[in-house]
């Protein structure tokens, strides 16, 4: 009622006809975004580029060096080492990721008791802060303490500790199988959504045909599902990327840099050692690849929705 | 579904599911068990006989107390809290009105405004913390909540404002129109007709946006300092590890008692943040 009490728009003051205008009303809603994704996001991006072209540290204004950091890096072996670390990572843990949520969107979207619970808890990893649940695998991962040591060895597989941290190798499985346990829930989650909008009755005419469960799998449900995997893949492959939390308390991108990421080391030489510009350098180097993914990825996903 | 024998429902169906979910959830017990467990049991050898590291008998809450004594844990629960909904509600009223605008209104460049908000969307923060911090000294933002307040929007908006115009296009505008014939502005007709239909969208939006800033972690990292600043990921992480000496039964405390806020919001809203979380993917 309160609406229909305020009045007509004739007469009404200035400030009041301004706002009915769509342009202007538009302006204003977007206003408030525009200034802080323009203040934080576009501002900063134009800060880090010009940084990464300067020699600055903490305290230090730094002169213009044109693109030396960059030279730099280009003659930086942990550099090469940190990029072949995350396109690995990032690769891996995808690749699992997709199957096993996949594999579980499957199993979630069968009816059985107690399902709305179990798809709660199922989320959990994805919820919990990524640093708090990430210090019980780094616990269970302790070179003298391991409870997964303690089974396998209770369990014949094997007879002497597993030094998961200490090792390139080992260290980098580790923080995949973290970063796999992380993301499973959410793939899971977003496929169950997909799968749930495929119709019951498409699965059935093919089952009363004649096709297997896996041929059912492959010419109904995956093609029908793919628009959505793509974006999941997309969203996850960014952040997988652009990593830093699992990495920063798992090993801090040890041992001997074999678990650097792009984000970890540019924390180390941007904050750990104060050189702004080397770090700022090496963020942005992620830039062109992200972009090179979301462009790919993107055309992709049009391709396939148009299909 | 499934056809044929019960072995094939077992192996197809019970045991897969069951492995999933023990694994899923088995760090958050480790986490658990750990927090009530004494320190003479906590550091045994890894191959020490008569050994069950699976429970323990003789809880205790000492880690708990030292968390509290100790450490500024309370203080760090209030801030990551305090700076959580602060940035959730700056988020969701910029969300909603630009996804409102941007779903609604008829405006120039209305497209490309979308797309450059959908664009910010996939920059990751790791991207940015570091212009990003020398951004916020030079605004004497550092080292207070506000730079916090003030950054996690850039995260968040995006993502708002993409489920929010999801939710918008749906709304029928007859709706609005017949409001508009009964004599309401633009403004009355978006904030007292097409928002109220909006409220669960809104509200996943809140939900996911509050888990986000909850588990943020760099931006926090870089740019608070002092331990009565910090947020509860960053305090655990730089206030229980001394040099290479880990608290473990503290810090597992820590991130069992740091993870509760997070998980019963999460539980009573279950739904509208799977349909957020769902929502954010489909666009």
């Amino acid at each position: 009622m309160a609406i229909i009490a305020a009045g007509t728009v004739v007469g009404a003051p200035p400030r009041r006809r301004l706002l009915e205008d769509e342009r202007w009303l538009a302006m204003m809603l977007l206003l408030p975004t525009a200034v802080l994704l323009g203040l934080f996001i576009a501002y900063p991006f134009m800060r880090g580029i010009v940084l990464a072209v300067t020699d600055a540290r903490v305290g230090i204004a730094g002169e213009f060096v044109g693109l030396g950091n960059f030279e730099r890096l280009a003659s930086d072996p942990i550099f090469y080492q940190v990029v072949w670390n995350t396109v690995l990572y990032t690769a891996v843990t995808t690749v699992f990721k997709l199957a096993l949520g996949l594999w579980l969107a499957l199993l979630l979207n069968r009816s059985f008791r107690g399902k709305a619970y179990v798809r709660a808890f199922i989320l959990l990893p994805f919820i919990i802060p990524t640093v708090l649940s990430t210090f019980a695998w780094k616990w269970m991962f302790d070179p003298t303490f391991s409870v997964l040591n303690w089974t396998m060895y209770q369990l014949s597989i094997i007879n002497r500790p597993i030094n998961w941290l200490g090792d390139g190798d080992l260290a980098m499985l580790s923080i995949i199988i973290v970063n796999i346990w992380r993301g499973v829930p959410f793939f899971a989650i977003s496929l169950l959504a997909g799968l749930q909008t495929i119709s019951p009755d498409l699965n059935e005419a093919a089952a009363i045909d004649g096709a297997k469960p896996l041929q059912r799998f492959w010419y109904i449900t995956w093609p029908l599902l793919l628009p959505v995997t793509m974006v999941v893949v997309l969203f996850s492959v960014i952040q997988t990327f652009a990593d830093f939390q699992i990495v920063y308390v798992m090993t801090g991108g040890g041992p001997a840099n074999a678990t650097h990421l792009f984000a970890t080391y540019a924390y180390q030489l941007g904050v750990g050692t104060g050189l702004l510009s080397q770090g700022a350098a090496i963020s942005l180097a992620m830039f062109p690849i992200l972009f090179l993914i979301v462009v790919v990825q993107l055309l992709y996903i049009r391709r396939v929705e148009i299909r | 579904m499934i056809e044929g024998a019960i072995w094939r429902r077992w192996v197809f169906f019970r045991i897969p599911l069951f492995l999933f979910i023990l694994v899923l959830l088995f760090p958050f017990y480790w986490m658990a068990i750990t927090s009530f467990r004494p320190d003479g049991e906590l550091y045994r050898p890894w191959n020490a006989i008569n050994y069950n590291p699976f429970w323990t008998w003789k809880p205790t809450l000492v880690h708990v107390q030292y968390l509290f004594r100790e450490t500024m844990f309370t203080t760090w629960l209030w801030n990551t809290m305090l700076i959580a909904l602060a940035s959730t509600a700056i988020s969701l009223v910029c969300g909603v009105f630009a996804g409102y605008a941007l779903s609604r209104l008829n405006f120039r460049f209305a497209g490309l405004l979308g797309t450059g908000i959908f664009i910010t969307y996939l920059v990751p923060q790791t991207l940015l913390f570091i212009p990003l911090s020398e951004i916020i000294r030079n605004y004497r933002l550092g080292d207070t909540p506000w730079s916090l307040i003030l950054t996690y929007p850039t995260f968040l908006i995006p993502f708002c404002t993409w489920l929010m115009m999801g939710y918008f296009k749906a709304i029928p505008r007859e709706l609005e129109e017949c409001a508009r014939i009964d004599g309401a502005s633009r403004w009355q007709a978006m904030l007292y007709i097409i928002v109220p239909v909006a409220v669960p969208g809104i509200l996943s939006a809140g939900i996911f946006a509050f888990t986000l800033s909850w588990n943020e972690f760099i931006y926090a990292l870089v740019f608070l300092s002092s331990p009565e600043q910090k947020t509860v990921p960053v305090g655990v992480v730089s206030e229980l590890i001394r040099g290479d000496v880990f608290f473990w039964g503290p810090l597992m405390a820590g991130a069992l008692l740091g993870s509760i806020p997070v998980a019963l919001v999460y539980s009573f809203f279950v739904e509208h943040y799977v349909s957020g979380l769902t929502g954010s993917v489909k666009g």
